[in-house]
């Protein structure tokens, strides 16, 4: 019961597991760093090594102590805060934003589309560091920098691109008549984008929303150069920790985070499949 | 579409003018949904850009601190010491600069035409603070020579008059390496500092690209050839990657190369090496890190054009007797290009503009450019250099932009 | 769906608005075991008695942030603890305000501020903290013949190999390679104020380039030496101090050559938080405060506060190593930080 063809020989059977092996190989490069810091966070040393007590299982080697420290140091927990408002505000915005201008974008009326879908896309492209300097420079003269408002606006700039591709492939399956029949019925554009195009594209809307939300939570160019110490986020202040002083905290800070990008995962595996059978006709 | 211009023909003209209207119609509207967006990404995004490439060649710090010598000194042909009118007229400007502190930014000016001059300015300035004004009036010139005998030398006028320029392409030269002598030809610094680094950003960008196609071609054709059930399942373990903060997989390699750290750990366990070797803060951590970063950017759009290919020729040249190495250069790697280019491109662009991963662990030899217009912006303070560095990362980024935008299309950039 | 969003929006933009109406103090120091005793004996006794919220921040050292936020008007500290080799320049160029000292209390024994502070304490812009020292350590397994003990021996990478961590600034280094060049102390700053002797400091630095790690903040010194990143460390005494005595780590600290200085509390110019920050420092200055920083082997700027330290403690203090050290100087480096730093950063390039 051989599974590989007859003309193979030897050398095309070893081929194939090697390249097996290596594409394995490579998983483990992904993912092993990922995981290796989630026992780490729980050391009861302030290392950010196995101690021989965690080697040999002893439970004494393990202790929460340092998720203890996130709840109860001052830092962490308005940075948590920080992190969500910003992030959910600068995705509000953007998807807002980033979905209206979709529906136009989709259009094929639309005029100078292939320009204007590059320069909404660009934010993805230009480096953080250059968006940062400029923004430090034209923000100052608004008075936004070391303000909420200000780090709001600047993340839902680099999440519109994400609604935008979002959105976009969504409506790309989007059956226009349906928007023209609305209308002849009588209903007013804005009643027919709510009642008709918002319920069928919403699987890319949240899809969309969640990118630009992730992108905002876990950007720290930005932050570094816009923030004051009232608006230091997660991340901002994970850079300090790892600049300034090691200790685990940040490891159990990165431990719940990937808890939360699992949790991402999945729910936008479920968009997906949810956006698929709703397209299904295709 | 192409139906309804044979259709036009056959209307009659009002009604052809009624679908032009309409359409112009439809063209308006569309572009009134985008309208919001566009308004909002121009305040937000497009103006800041602007604003750094005016940046980096307007600075009109040193004219507006010291105007009045500024135009005393016009008259000064550059050559000796200026005439004790400028002299007198500088010391005044500098007492009143002391006291409202303001000596230091002159200084700063001053010192990146003149390296080595800031101080001089500034202790003239500590010198000057205490002096009547009357005495400055009638004095001033002697003070000055005596408070510092460089004011004599026509060299720091020089550089005065030079930073007095509130538009400047002084900064884009220094960028380059470059600098302006005195009779107005160009020619290279005497040390040579960004355009190495530029060079030094390409190559490891350039590095990072291969490394990611060596790593993530296999896995790509692996999983693309796979049944979709195991395809699914593998890609969790390329979008988890994707989806955890960059901080946390930054984190993460730290822990790994640190002296005493994960990796050191292990091989001197395994009895692999007996001293721990320096892995963290260096050009290689830089390196490893970011390709581990990059990486399902490259798998990604590789996966998504492999999918789409048919195994069926590859098995077809096999069975007529091609060696699978020719067969597949010749028929498998031309059909996945458009992915290849797509990634390559994209992991390229991402890699050349990159800052915290190299901020945090390329110690001091794994710094990118990026890092350097970080330095500028946050502890040299020298804003307009940032933003002429700043400036031409930008042309770098648009001009890949453009090559991917025209190869690949920016409307292509799949997500998950 | 709608409503979720809207009720999303209008939360987030509340507590948005919330947070930056905060009336937070904002207090710069530079954290680790330091910043710990700072808060313990400054910031919470404050936070405390005043009923003010303090966000404590942790920085680097140096004027580049002050002047980042002087010269885009963005004033985000309002109190910053910072080195007097650093306060002249923030001075004179203005990124901290001029401070009133008729406004401190008397000492605890009734002494008037104005005779109860060391002298150098009371800057026209700052009120003494501490006086401390940059000195360094080694980490005693790497050098179990014998560690290094004179400056000369921190530049001597043949009989002393290993990796030195330095901080990332051109001050005390270039001292440093002076000192360990045969440079008298004394004339270490005039020497310093030529182009040859810049020169001289480095060319000196450059023999041992290749075995510096940079750091870029304080508390990073005693985790280097702890988790082998250097052999060597640079540090501010108290740092190292604290990681001996408080978790026993094996290090040995080396008082030839040190440079010694102070550090005072400075209001941000521009701060919207004037009085408020005028008040921190009133507090945080008074007799018992100051003496708790010998934690951290830091000497109080107080003459009421030294009289409260015990004896043994002032063995560790950097005042009972003056003759062995160099006195930092501010005003060498207000006038040369700025063209001294850009060779630097060139250097540290090449």
């Amino acid at each position: 019961m051989n599974k590989f063809p007859e003309y193979f020989t030897i050398w095309h059977i070893a081929g194939h597991y090697a390249l097996r092996l290596m594409a394995y190989l490579v998983l483990a490069f992904l993912i092993l760093p990922i995981l290796v810091i989630i026992p780490l966070s729980f050391n009861a040393e302030p290392f950010f090594t196995f101690t021989p007590g965690m080697l040999s299982l002893d439970p004494d080697a393990y202790s929460l102590r340092w998720y203890n420290e996130i709840v109860t140091d001052q830092k962490w927990t308005l940075a948590i805060r920080n992190s969500f408002i910003i992030g959910i505000a600068a995705a509000l915005l953007a998807t807002v934003l980033g979905t209206i201008a979709a529906v136009g974008l989709s259009s094929p009326w639309m005029p100078f589309k292939r320009l204007i879908t590059a320069l909404l896309l660009s934010p993805m492209i230009v480096p953080l560091i250059i968006i940062a300097a400029g923004m430090f420079f034209f923000y100052t003269t608004f008075g936004l920098v070391g303000t909420f408002p200000g780090l709001i606006i600047a993340h839902a700039a680099l999440g519109v691109p994400f609604v935008i591709i979002t959105v976009t492939a969504t409506l790309t399956g989007f059956d226009r008549s349906l928007f023209s029949a609305g209308l002849s019925l009588g209903a007013s554009p804005v009643k027919v984008f709510w009642d008709v195009v918002i319920p069928l594209i919403r699987p890319g809307v949240i899809s969309g929303g969640l990118f630009a939300f992730v992108t905002s939570f876990d950007e720290v160019v930005l932050v570094l150069f816009l923030a004051g110490p009232e608006q230091r986020t997660i991340p901002r202040q994970m850079f300090s920790g790892l600049r300034e002083q090691i200790n685990p905290t940040i490891l159990a800070v990165a431990t719940l985070l990937v808890a939360l990008s699992i949790a991402l995962l999945v729910t936008l595996e479920f968009l997906r499949r949810r956006s698929e059978r709703l397209r299904g006709a295709e | 579409m192409a139906g309804s211009a044979r259709d036009q023909r056959r209307l009659a003209p009002e009604d052809a003018r009624n679908a032009a209207r309409e359409i112009r119609a439809q063209r308006v509207r569309a572009f009134l949904f985008v309208t919001p967006l566009l308004v909002f990404i121009g305040f937000a995004f497009v103006a800041p850009i602007a604003s750094m490439l005016f940046r980096s060649a307007y600075n009109p710090t040193v004219a507006e601190l010291v105007p009045a010598s500024l135009e005393a000194l016009a008259e000064w042909d550059g050559e000796g010491q200026p005439s004790e009118a400028v002299l007198t007229q500088f010391a005044v400007d500098m007492k009143r600069l002391a006291n409202d502190r303001t000596s230091g930014q002159l200084a700063e000016e001053i010192n990146r035409n003149l390296p080595g001059t800031s101080s001089v300015v500034k202790s003239t300035a500590r010198n000057l603070r205490r002096v009547e004004d009357a005495e400055l009036a009638s004095n001033g010139a002697a003070l000055l020579l005596e408070a510092n005998d460089a004011w004599g030398e026509p060299g720091i006028w020089r550089a005065l008059r030079k930073a007095g320029k509130t538009y400047t392409t002084g900064y884009y030269l220094t960028a380059l390496d470059l600098e302006m002598t005195r009779d107005g030809s160009i020619q290279q610094r005497d040390t040579q500092i960004y355009l190495k680094l530029y060079g030094k950003t390409l190559w490891m960008a350039l590095i990072i690209t291969l490394l990611t196609l060596v790593l993530g071609y296999p896995l790509a054709f692996h999983m693309a050839h796979s049944s979709t059930s195991r395809a699914n399942f593998l890609m969790v373990f390329v979008l988890l990657p994707f989806w955890t903060s960059l901080l946390v997989r930054t984190t993460s390699w730290i822990a790994l190369l640190q002296t005493n750290g994960v990796v050191n750990s292990a091989l001197i366990a395994l009895g692999l090496t007996r001293q721990p070797h320096e892995m963290l803060y260096t050009q290689f951590s830089t390196v490893i890190a970011m390709t581990h970063i990059l990486l399902p950017f490259m798998v990604l759009p590789l996966y998504s054009v492999m999918r789409g290919i048919d195994p069926s020729f590859m098995r077809a040249a096999l069975s007529m007797g091609s060696r699978p190495i020719p067969a597949f250069l010749r028929i498998y790697l031309p059909m996945s290009l458009p992915g290849l280019s797509a990634g390559a491109l994209l992991v390229f662009i991402i890699s050349v503009g990159y800052y915290i991963t190299p901020a945090l662990v390329g110690g001091t030899d794994g710094q990118m450019i990026s890092n350097i217009i970080a330095f500028h912006m946050q502890q040299s303070n020298n804003w307009e250099l940032a933003a002429a560095l700043g400036s031409l990362l930008l042309f770098l980024i648009v001009a890949l932009y453009w090559l991917y935008d025209r190869f690949i299309g920016a409307g292509n950039i799949k997500l998950g | 769906m709608k409503k979720t969003n809207l009720s999303l929006l209008a939360g987030a933009l509340v507590l948005a608005a919330q947070g930056a109406s905060a009336q937070d103090l904002t207090v710069t120091s530079f954290g680790g075991a330091y910043g710990a005793a700072q808060k313990e004996h400054m910031i919470d006794p404050y936070v405390e008695s005043s009923g003010t919220n303090i966000l404590f921040e942790d920085y680097g050292g140096g004027v580049a942030e002050m002047k980042a936020q002087s010269e885009s008007g963005n004033i985000q500290w309002d109190v910053v603890d910072i080195e007097v080799i650093d306060l002249e320049r923030a001075c004179s160029e203005g990124y901290v305000a001029v401070i009133d000292h008729s406004i401190l209390p008397p000492g605890d024994d009734g002494t008037p501020a104005s005779e109860d502070f060391i002298p150098e304490a009371l800057h026209e812009c700052g009120v003494g903290n501490i006086v401390w020292s940059i000195i360094f350590a080694h980490a005693d397994d790497a050098y179990p013949d014998g560690g290094p003990t004179t400056i000369a021996d921190f530049f001597d990478t043949e009989a002393f190999p290993g990796k030195r961590g330095l901080r990332k600034r051109p001050q005390v280094n270039l001292e440093w390679a002076l000192l360990a060049d045969g440079v008298a102390p004394e004339e270490v700053y005039e020497t310093l104020a030529t182009e040859e002797g810049q020169q001289r400091a480095f060319d000196k630095l450059a023999t041992i380039k290749d075995d510096i790690v940079w750091y870029d903040s304080w508390s990073q010194a005693p985790v280097l030496l702890n988790d082998g990143g250097a052999q060597m460390v640079q540090s501010a005494n108290g740092r190292i101090f604290a990681a001996i005595k408080d978790e026993g780590a094996p290090f040995t600290m080396i008082w030839d050559s040190h440079v010694y200085d102070l550090d005072v509390w400075a209001v941000m110019e521009g701060t919207e938080k004037m009085d408020m920050a005028l008040d921190f420092i009133k507090s945080a200055t008074m007799t018992v405060p100051l003496s708790g920083m010998q934690d951290v082997a830091y000497g109080p700027t107080r003459k009421s506060a030294q009289a409260l330290l015990p004896e043994d403690v002032k063995q560790d203090l950097p005042t009972a190593h003056l003759d062995e050290g160099l006195k930092a100087d501010g005003i060498f480096w207000a006038d040369y930080g700025e063209s001294l730093g850009e060779k630097f950063n060139e250097w540290l390039l090449q």
